[in-house]
């Protein structure tokens, strides 16, 4: 553990990654402290304040109803990251443990996970997750539901070819033959061969789910209005352009940038350890 | 050719078990709608008489396996049900919309395919230097903005700031194009319009660029890998030893063997395009297959939900085919080694 974060130190773009993602937690944490105008993020009209270009008071500027865009942009991070946060945290214990069940007991049990993974990878994810946010209401939950819907089979996909692998290796028959059970086998024995993929892919997925999250948003199918939202920005900045290029960039740079970082992060842990798909 | 036949054989097999769990995965999620779509769909002065009929029409009022019982059986002659959006069956109003996205996806493969193996090949060749760095981090650039971030991006700086391209929509509203394939490019050639032609691809280019961008990222970063991999061989060794430029090298040497692993996930990522046409299609007013499915999907319409995504999922499965088959032809190892494995 040590080593890998000495090796990523050393790693200008890990740093970078650091450095960004750092910097989007530290603003969706603290952003009750840091939003220059808080009360901004609920549904606030400013009517002497609306449509203002970026300048002193107002660094990216203010929205269409005068609501300051920076302080809309941090409480956005705060939902985006929350989203991340709660679907790997749902989705890959869900997604490691079918895996390494269909993996390791084979048999009839890899026939019907990996033909279900299958089944939910067969559905582009975007479209997945769209098909099921149209059903669902427009909620924060929901929104949950439907990334988490589209995330797990990845997950399963993975540890399932790693554990499938790893079966037959000494170590493994030696756990079988001194009598442990499936259970230990799976999860003390094999599991732990497959935590520097997993991790590495959870990295570059914090990413991707802001990222997945954005987009329905933007498509009008995730969080609803007056809760700030970066896809969303985009899509009602879209409108305005190019007079008011601000309320549709900086919302789009604020993905850009908190993406890049968990990308660049990832990458550099791909390279240390090694595990790539 | 035979083991490949047989291969193509299984993997369609297979496939069709997963689109037929694709069909009530779906299903599933579009009975499970809250509220009344009958009720949606006609709208708050409906009687509810009204509201009845159309629940009986639609077979709501039906258990949930006698439904997709009827949408089997319906599916099997080709008819997907009508749409409540449209009020036109739901396979014609697919023929409509579907070519746009097609047209759309497979300029943006290009691209991708175009500018990505260039790219992979080029840090490769250069690995550890400069045009190594820049590319990785343009690459991963290009993954860490949805696509419709860098539309917006895109249509701000080369069609509003530098007007070098047209805003939004298919083609410029003078030219009267007959509709034979649904493709703009072959149908403005076979009108022998050049000038619609050239307005069609003008419109096409920004759309498939923001479509292909995440793509072409993807594809530099696998085929630089592969060819890293391939130029740690001894052949390659051999080849340079015969003193060989370095050029022919990497382009008739490391890069053919590197094609196909690259290829198989540029066919992953031409599908995954079927999604992010949606978010594209918005930006640029593409009157597409993606549009379509979020007017449907937010009007609550059943049966153009399940057909649209099914559509998609079908097409979805059948580029996998595609590559699969295709990586099997390529590779001659795997094209011998087929014939003496037991499947």
């Amino acid at each position: 553990m040590r080593r890998t974060a000495r090796i990523l130190a050393a790693n200008p773009l890990s740093l970078l990654g650091v450095l960004l993602v750092s910097l989007v937690i530290v603003g969706a944490v603290f952003a009750p402290v840091l939003a220059p105008f808080p009360d901004h993020r609920g549904a606030v009209v400013d009517f002497t304040n609306f449509n203002k270009p970026p300048s002193a008071t107002h660094v990216m500027g203010t929205d269409v109803v005068g609501r300051d865009l920076f302080t809309r942009i941090l409480y956005a991070y705060r939902i985006s990251l929350l989203l991340a946060v709660v679907v790997l945290a749902i989705a890959v214990p869900i997604g490691v443990t079918l895996g390494l069940m269909a993996g390791y007991l084979g048999g009839w049990w890899e026939y019907a996970i990996m033909r279900l993974t299958d089944v939910f990878l067969s559905i582009p994810p975007l479209v997945l997750a769209i098909s099921i946010m149209g059903v669902l209401a427009p909620t924060l939950v929901n929104g949950m539901i439907a990334v988490t819907a589209m995330w797990w089979p990845w997950y399963t996909r993975l540890v399932y070819n790693i554990a499938r692998g790893e079966k037959v290796e000494g170590y493994v028959l030696a756990a079988e033959v001194i009598g442990a059970s499936r259970i230990h086998v799976m999860f003390r024995e094999i599991l732990p061969n497959c935590i520097p993929a997993v991790l590495t892919k959870m990295t570059l997925d914090a990413g991707f789910v802001i990222l997945i999250v954005s987009s329905l948003s933007f498509l009008g199918l995730g969080v609803q209005p007056p809760t700030p939202d970066l896809g969303s920005m985009v899509a009602e900045g879209a409108r305005y352009l190019p007079d008011s290029w601000w309320l549709a960039v900086f919302p789009g740079l604020a993905i850009l940038v908190a993406v890049f970082g968990f990308n660049l992060i990832g990458d550099g842990l791909r390279d240390v350890l090694g595990a790539d798909r | 050719m035979i083991p490949v036949l047989r291969l193509a054989a299984k993997r369609i097999g297979t496939s069709l078990l997963v689109l037929f769990g694709v069909s009530v995965l779906i299903f599933c999620i579009a009975r499970v709608i809250p509220g009344d779509p009958a009720r949606v769909a006609l709208g708050p002065n409906a009687t509810a008489e009204q509201v009845a009929n159309l629940r009986a029409q639609l077979r709501l009022d039906e258990p949930l396996v006698a439904q997709y019982g009827h949408f089997l059986a319906d599916l099997a002659r080709g008819d997907l049900g009508r749409s409540l959006y449209t009020n036109r069956p739901v396979t014609t109003d697919i023929a409509e919309f579907l070519p746009a996205t097609l047209e759309l996806i497979l300029v943006a493969g290009i691209m991708m395919i175009a500018f990505g193996l260039p790219l992979g090949i080029l840090a490769a060749r250069f690995r550890g230097r400069w045009p190594d760095h820049l590319i990785r981090v343009l690459s991963l650039l290009g993954v860490s903005a949805p696509s419709f971030v860098w539309a917006v991006g895109l249509m701000l700086v080369f069609s509003y700031y530098l007007g070098w391209f047209p805003i939004a929509g298919r083609i410029a509203s003078q030219f009267e194009i007959g509709r034979v394939t649904g493709f703009l490019l072959i149908d403005t050639l076979l009108a022998g319009n050049g000038a619609a032609f050239r307005s069609a691809a003008a419109h096409l280019v920004l759309p498939a660029f923001a479509l292909a961008l995440s793509g072409i990222g993807q594809a530099a970063r696998l085929t630089r890998a592969n060819m890293i991999e391939t130029y740690e061989t001894p052949y390659i060794e051999m080849a340079r030893a015969y003193g060989f430029p370095e050029r022919r090298v990497a382009n008739r040497y490391a890069f053919r063997p590197s094609l196909i692993p690259s290829l198989t996930i540029i066919g992953l990522d031409l599908a995954a395009l079927l999604g992010n046409a949606f978010l594209v299609e918005a930006v640029f007013g593409w009157p597409g297959l993606s549009r379509y499915g979020v007017q449907v999907i937010l009007r609550k319409d059943l049966n153009a939900i399940v057909g649209t995504v099914l559509i998609i999922s079908a097409m979805f499965i059948l580029v996998n085919i595609i590559v699969d088959v295709l990586t099997v032809l390529l590779n001659p190892r795997i094209r011998h080694a087929q014939r003496g494995a037991t499947p």
